[in-house]
């Protein structure tokens, strides 16, 4: 049977939507929009307005040139081989009708060059639209990339709270947020389309963005400057909810991670979360060991979370046992090893994790 | 004017390069290295497509499991690399080498011995890359190479390695093919042809050449201090020891960006010549057609930073080059407002040449106003590294190099031959190439507007791209059947198509006045030339020059503006040390990918060969000095 499916295989796969383990996953979940069309804050909304300002008169300009050439293809008579070259031409003195072609073509580059200060007139008030966002109150969020998952750290200057957390970005609608960018490693590149256009993550520099949601929903980001193996892998869920939502989101997130009750499978858990390699790597809030430590997400209310692995899977238990224990034939080059746990380990750490709300 | 046939039968031996392999390593005749290098580049532009056509094949499902991240980003990579660095650069040059002495009436490039080197470095360096890749050796950090991705940290296996020293051979070639490019043009023209009777090709190439004589220095910066970086820790971009990683993307894109007016310029010539011919005049507004190639030229050097308006630079120093980047569309406008102009006012002959001339119309006007929203800060921070950007620079660079490319294969293959490539299997590669590459590149447009990045090897279905991506990926097989036939063509017409004659389409310019394809020297006799198209305008006199040895490879050197004749040199035999050196250049290229210590050692074969080339032949010299008229 294989040995008969085999010469057609690679073209069944091309064009049948045969899925591998990790993509086959992602398609039993809802994933937030992703479309620069679809404006959801005012500086993606600012940017759609020019958008539609340059596509019309650009629009404009195709018809026409394309038209005149259509035209003049359409009127001009037709040669052959034999038809002699037309050499009265040369003479372009005045009154002549090379003259008036010239004439033309000097026209077509002073209307270019008026369309062309009209472009940059609009881009330089699209851009001071972006720069005007209104940024006193303003959420601070620090936002680092890493090969390949997102690393956020907010800090809310008005109600002082300060937290941890991974791949998932909340935000309250109506209200700025300063995100600042560094990376950890290569160069990365925040975009969430539906928000605001894309900045750079730069090792050895800080960038900053300015955004404001202006409207609830969930958003797909999605990193836009080539970073490596997994560089398709690296996503970020923005979640833009109402403030009393974000508040209550946010109240959670400040605390540590709950106390699994005594002899319940979770407490075991927490256990083998401590004593296996988990906490060299991850940490988790108020669970001693990793606290700290970033070279993978913090984990603290990872249940919370609607995706694991940088937006690739939808968290759920299933998913998350195939990661635990064997991260790397999921996402090939990612830093998180294969975990060899017995059986009755990784259900237990599995009823730990879903505790961490 | 003809000679009699002992006298031609004495330069075609003067000329001709020897017979036999070691004849075919020596070889230093402009059109048989320019031959072999226009096989090289389409080579590399079918490897290429091929690999495109694997990209969107993995594309048009989503969560399609046909090709792994890891081989994905090594075909993008090898895809990138491939089409602007062993393709879209090399092939202009490669009809440049071709066509310009014939169009200036010289009966050779300057340095042929060098062209001859600069080919073959070329082409090893493109193997090498390719060996590389058939051993999973591929590189992989995409064709802009972005540190600190490309640094040994974070690429620590040798894929880099060869994509840094595949950048060396060609930049190598590039320069060297410009340096032999500006003198022929600026030495070498017949009699006559003072700059402002010089081909609107003609006037492209040198303004292509000497970009290249600018834009290059700055990626041979980049790429060796890359390679040492790599090679022997120099940490130029590396910021925890003080380096920075935007010197990269500044150094890369001074290059990059005037890479795509090396790309596009000498296509405008194609265009020019094309239109003329089968617009039976010539070109409207000669002067404004040089003055915008020129203009063309110096404004190509002053928007490289469009590429990084998502870093961290001022935003009043974007403003700048968003200004550059809209200006730059001002010259291709008004040549495209010329070209119009020729066609309302020409009598018109529709021939596939002329074709994919107004195919380009279409396509690169489209190409080119989305270079406008692309300009723009605001836009660009939505557009940069999408679909949308992928689709930009495929109507540009296909629109705008490759539909003239393909429109001057057939307008001069009847030159290079001998014989017309196939009218009709012309039409329908035409209609197949331009139905095609619509459908496979209008709808990135959306892709990217909808959120999709570039450079990603899947997506998931909810994304909603998928209907999109496989509309895409129908437009790419269309082209590949389109570039198949044009292989029918070229495989039927090489020896079986309609004799060409000398002139088939009844051109103006001179390299339609000898035999298809050219003697070894060109022209039995050299012109001297009396106007714009010399073919078209009645002639002078006198009508060619009188007094060049056939018995040596003697050529005539004119000044720069005026082509006032300044004296006679004798160019080199052919020889098979360019060949050598080649070989040895290639050793110390690829040895240094795996030990400093290459540079050093390598270097000895290197001189070696280079002595050899250069060393004097007694005869010769004696010959010279006896052929020198004392003053």
């Amino acid at each position: 049977m294989a040995i008969e499916e085999a010469p057609h295989h690679w073209v069944r796969r091309a064009l049948f939507p045969a899925c591998a383990a990790p993509c086959a996953a992602q398609a039993q979940t809802a994933i937030g929009a992703q479309d620069a069309l679809r404006p959801a804050g005012i500086q993606a909304g600012h940017i759609l307005q020019l958008w539609h300002g340059t596509v019309a008169l650009c629009l404009l300009v195709f018809v026409v040139v394309l038209g005149a050439c259509l035209l003049a293809l359409w009127r001009a008579p037709r040669g052959s081989r034999q038809s002699p070259a037309d050499l009265g031409t040369l003479d372009d003195g005045p009154g002549t009708r090379e003259r008036r072609l010239l004439y033309a073509v000097a026209w077509g580059g002073a209307l270019s060059s008026a369309g062309l200060v009209i472009l940059l007139a609009g881009d330089v008030l699209a851009g001071r639209a972006l720069a005007q966002l209104p940024v006193s109150g303003a959420l601070h969020i620090e936002l680092t990339g890493h090969s390949w998952w997102w690393e956020a750290h907010y800090r809310d200057p008005v109600s002082q709270r300060s937290f941890a957390t991974a791949n998932e970005l909340h935000l309250p609608v109506g209200r700025a947020a300063i995100i600042t960018l560094r990376s950890d490693d290569v160069i990365h590149s925040l975009w969430v389309p539906n928000l605001h256009g894309k900045l750079d993550l730069l090792p050895g520099r800080t960038t900053e963005i300015r955004v404001r949601a202006d409207r609830a929903g969930t958003f797909r980001g999605q990193c836009a400057e080539f970073c490596g193996l997994q560089h398709t892998m690296m996503a970020l869920q923005v979640v833009a909810e109402a403030p009393e939502r974000y508040a209550a989101w946010a109240d959670g997130q400040q605390r540590p991670a709950a106390s699994p009750g005594s002899g319940s499978a979770a407490q075991h858990g927490a256990q083998v979360f401590r004593n296996s390699q988990c906490a060299g790597c991850h940490a988790i809030r108020g669970v001693a060991a990793g606290e700290g430590v970033r070279i993978g997400p913090d984990l603290t209310h990872l249940a919370s979370r609607q995706t694991i692995a940088a937006g690739m899977l939808p968290n759920a238990r299933g998913h998350l046992a195939g990661w635990i224990v064997d991260a790397p034939s999921l996402k090939p080059g990612v830093r998180m090893p294969a975990i060899a746990l017995a059986p009755g380990d990784l259900q237990d750490l599995l009823a730990y994790l879903e505790t961490l709300h | 004017m003809n000679i009699d046939a002992a006298d031609e039968a004495q330069l075609e031996a003067t000329w001709r390069d020897p017979p036999g392999w070691l004849g075919a390593i020596s070889a230093v005749n402009h059109k048989t290295i320019s031959c072999r290098f226009m096989v090289a580049t389409f080579g590399f532009f079918v490897a290429g497509g091929i690999l495109a056509l694997l990209m969107r094949l993995q594309l048009a499902q989503p969560s399609n499991s046909l090709i792994g991240a890891d081989r994905y980003n090594q075909l993008f990579t090898m895809h990138g690399t491939t089409m602007m660095f062993l393709f879209a650069v090399p092939v202009m040059q490669a009809f440049a080498i071709y066509l310009v002495p014939l169009m200036i009436g010289a009966r050779s490039v300057a340095f042929p011995r060098m062209n001859a080197y600069a080919f073959w470095i070329f082409l090893f360096g493109g193997v090498m890359l390719y060996v590389a890749f058939f051993f999973d050796t591929g590189a992989d950090a995409g064709w802009f190479a972005y540190v600190p991705l490309s640094t040994f940290k974070y690429s620590p296996t040798k894929r880099v390695d060869f994509w840094a020293q595949m950048i060396t051979f060609t930049e190598v070639s590039a320069m060297m093919e410009a340096i032999v490019l500006i003198t022929t043009i600026l030495k070498m023209r017949a009699p006559g042809m003072t700059l402002n009777r010089m081909p609107l090709f003609v006037w492209g190439v040198l303004v292509t050449s000497v970009m290249v004589l600018f834009a290059l220095p700055a990626v041979v910066l980049a790429s060796t201090a890359l390679i040492t970086d790599r090679l022997v820790d120099t940490r130029f971009y590396s910021p925890e020891h003080g380096g920075d990683v935007l010197l990269w993307q500044h150094l890369f894109w001074f290059f990059g960006h005037p890479e795509v007016y090396l790309i596009f310029i000498p296509p405008l010539g194609f265009i020019s010549t094309i239109i003329a011919t089968f617009a039976r005049r010539p070109v409207v507004g000669y002067r404004t057609m040089v003055l915008a190639l020129i203009a063309t030229g110096f404004l190509a050097f002053g928007l490289w930073v469009h590429h990084m308006f998502a870093t961290d630079l001022p935003e009043l120093g974007k403003l700048f080059f968003t200004a550059a980047s809209l200006l730059i569309a001002l010259p291709t406008a008004v040549q495209i407002f010329c070209w119009i102009a020729t066609l309302w006012s020409g009598r018109l002959w529709f021939r596939t040449p002329l074709l994919f001339v107004l195919g380009f119309f279409a396509i690169l006007l489209l190409g080119g106003l989305t270079g406008l929203m692309l300009a723009s800060v605001p836009l660009d921070l939505q557009l940069h590294d999408t679909y949308f950007v992928v689709a930009h620079l495929h109507y540009v660079l296909l629109g705008g190099a490759v539909f003239p490319l393909f429109g001057a294969v057939y307008y001069w293959f009847p030159k290079f031959t001998g014989h017309l490539l196939g009218e009709t299997l012309g039409r329908w590669q035409f209609a197949l190439f331009f139905i095609g590459f619509n459908v496979a590149f209008f709808p990135m447009h959306l892709l990217g507007l909808q959120g999709m990045p570039r450079r990603v090897y899947t997506y998931p279905a909810q994304t909603g791209w998928t209907g999109l991506n496989l509309l895409s990926t129908i437009g790419a097989l269309a082209i590949g059947l389109s570039v198949l036939l044009f292989i029918v063509n070229v495989a039927r017409s090489w020896r079986g198509g309609v004799v060409a004659g000398n002139d088939p389409w009844s051109a103006g310019t001179l390299e339609w006045s000898v035999a298809s394809p050219p003697p070894a020297a060109n022209f039995n006799v050299v012109p001297v030339v009396h106007a714009l198209s010399p073919l078209w305008q009645p002639g002078g006199t006198p009508s060619h020059v009188t007094g060049l040895s056939g018995e040596h490879r003697e050529v005539l050197i004119t000044s720069i503006a005026d082509a006032e004749p300044d004296h006679r040199l004798w160019l080199p035999a052919s020889s098979p040390w360019p060949f050598v050196a080649a070989i040895a250049t290639t050793i110390l290229f690829i040895g240094s990918i795996f030990s400093p210590w290459a540079v050093v050692w390598g270097a000895i074969p290197v001189a070696a060969a280079c002595t050899m080339w250069f060393w004097p032949k007694q005869d010769m010299t004696q010959h010279r000095r006896s052929s020198e008229v004392p003053p």
